[in-house]
């Protein structure tokens, strides 16, 4: 299966990725090469396979609804690029 | 043309557990800016999510309580999206594998019916903080304090047809969340948020039409409004020959009025795959026996007990048993009041009509159970008139005193219940009112019941309001009937 140019365009706008032409040209290569490879999964039966939602074969050990963090505000805000009143500041995302 | 309005809910609602759900920061309300916002919850690198056994509890309560199917093995899916307020750059959510599968919830409507709404599923998933658009300067600032919190996301089939159901139905939810005790319910802190997803179909159509999504509606008042809103927007786009568009908008309470919020169609595109960072969770027969063991009394069960501990009607009973909060102020009442029925009364009269006219939630109650049930007594015991009731009642609300023998006494509310002093009082407006003494005396008994009102006012006046009308009314028969 062939990816074309629109879907990397796409795919890079959504997970915020630049690419330039030229990288455009050499992902279309390389994915597509990635589908072919899928594609062939695809062929084999799987009508009998659980999905599989992680490769381990183990399951999420809980932990106990216990507070064990502390305020670390300031040296977390240290490396900020900007804060006011304990808040982070970023460019104004309002649609 | 005739329309059928469909209407599905989804129910963001915040779990009171003490730690959020992928780190043991805790998640208490109003803290500082980012004081409860860890490496973990800021998304430093390195750092890996633990989940909090109690989440799962609590979503595993819910399941019961709806009667629904608990997954065994539920699983996490990354919802990808940029926006500041979730630093991961993903959202951690279920899709495939919800920890609760399909259930049903029964509302009882207003004209005495029942209607079932499916629920389709819920799933686990972290909130995203806050971001402040005022003030800084042209930025946006962004408190992660919230960022982590867990959430069960209650997904309904689409089983409303009308704004009222839709209301009844959330309430009923609020009230279910709450008595589980998974939920604080406080809906003016965020911690219950409904999205509303409406859409119209020519009557009697098989076919559902295109649904719009209005978002985060933290009121039942809001969210009637924003449905009745939406519906006629739709209403007049199709009549109009004209198409809805399948978009998200947001109501906005204070105007009325509502804009499209999300108008770029990649924008919800969320590419969501199996988060590699956390194992499927697998939940045993033990675990699930033993959050069944944790539910409470559950509404449905605390209404059939209160009509008959209590011999509440049907409908008085649904009300003060839907929201855990009003049954424990009205158990907390009859305690100390005795008289259920009038505790009732107060309750769903005085007491609810205050907190509606002021937009207030029971949760900001000023009054106690304890000092309702004492006024009630005064009331029983014939020491107050239900009039100076309302007034006791007006000084406990407003703080200007908190023991009610006390305001009885500074704003003289007592009842004057010597009849001997009464009885001085019938004699002297009495000795006035010759003409009225003879028609009582001819009328028959219907009239009779009448005619005493004419006397009654009178008595109120020359007892500056303070006679006991029982006892009025009592001597009044006996001095004209001699």
């Amino acid at each position: 299966m062939a990816i074309s140019r629109q879907d990397i365009e796409k795919v890079a706008l959504l997970a915020r990725i630049k690419v330039d032409e030229a990288q455009v040209t050499a992902l279309e290569k390389d994915l597509s090469n990635i589908l072919d490879l899928v594609d062939q999964l695809q062929s084999a039966d799987t009508s009998q396979t659980e999905p599989m939602a992680h490769p381990l074969d183990a399951a999420q050990r809980l932990r106990a609804d216990t507070v064990t963090e502390t305020d670390n505000r300031a040296a977390f805000q240290a490396i900020a690029p900007s804060t006011e009143n304990g808040l982070y500041l970023v460019p104004r995302v309002i649609e | 043309m005739q329309w059928d309005i469909v209407i599905g809910l989804e129910i963001h609602v915040q779990l009171a557990t003490k730690t959020k759900i992928f780190s043991g920061t805790s998640t208490a309300y109003g803290a500082e800016p980012n004081s409860q916002a860890s490496a973990v919850d800021l998304a430093m690198p390195g750092t890996l999510p633990v989940a909090n056994e109690q989440a799962f509890k609590y979503a595993v309560m819910f399941g019961l309580a709806v009667d629904a199917e608990i997954c065994r093995r539920s699983v996490f899916e990354r919802k990808n999206y940029f926006y500041p307020d979730l630093p991961k750059g993903y959202q951690t959510t279920q899709l495939e594998r919800p920890i609760v599968g399909p259930g049903h919830v029964d509302v009882e409507l207003a004209d005495g019916s029942t209607k079932r709404v499916r629920i389709h599923h819920a799933h686990l998933e972290e909130d995203a903080g806050k971001s402040l658009h005022e003030d800084f300067h042209g930025m946006t600032g962004i408190d992660l304090n919230r960022a982590g919190t867990p959430l069960i996301e209650v997904v309904t089939e689409p089983d409303m047809r009308s704004a009222e159901e839709a209301v009844a139905f959330a309430r009923k939810l609020h009230g279910l969340v709450t008595s589980l005790g998974i939920c604080d319910g406080n809906m003016s802190e965020g911690s219950l948020r409904f999205d509303v997803n409406v859409s119209l179909k020519p009557a009697g159509d098989e076919t559902l039409g295109t649904r719009t999504e209005t978002k985060n509606l933290n009121s039942f008042r809001f969210m009637e409004q924003a449905i009745h809103h939406e519906v006629e927007r739709q209403m007049d786009i199709l009549e109009d020959g004209g198409r809805i568009v399948q978009e998200t908008r947001l109501y906005n309470g204070d105007t009325q009025q509502s804009r499209s919020m999300r108008s770029k169609e990649e924008a919800n595109d969320y590419r969501y795959f199996p988060c590699p960072d956390l194992l499927p969770v697998e939940l045993d027969d033990a675990f699930i026996e033993d959050a069944r063991s944790r539910l409470p009394e559950l509404p449905d069960a605390r209404k059939a007990r209160f009509q008959s501990d209590y011999g509440l009607t049907d409908y008085d009973a649904s009300l003060l048993s839907s929201s855990a909060r009003m049954a424990a102020l009205f158990e907390e009442t009859v305690s100390h009041g005795k008289d259920a029925k009038l505790a009732a009364n107060w309750l769903l009269g005085e007491l609810s009509a205050r907190l509606n006219s002021e937009d207030r939630e029971l949760a900001d109650c000023p009054l106690t159970g304890g000092q309702l049930g004492a006024l009630i007594l005064r009331i029983s015991d014939g020491t107050v008139s239900s009039t100076g009731a309302k007034k006791v009642f007006e000084g406990l609300w407003t703080g200007e005193g908190s023991d009610v023998d006390e305001l009885i006494d500074a704003k003289g509310l007592k009842q004057v219940s010597d009849t001997g002093a009464l009885e001085k009082i019938v004699e002297e407006v009495l000795a006035g009112m010759g003409e009225q003494i003879a028609q009582y005396q001819e009328a028959d008994e219907k009239k009779r019941k009448k005619l005493m009102g004419g006397f009654m006012g009178p008595l109120m006046k020359a007892s500056k309001g303070q006679g006991n009308p029982k006892l009025f009314n009592e001597i009044l028969k006996k001095k004209l009937e001699r």
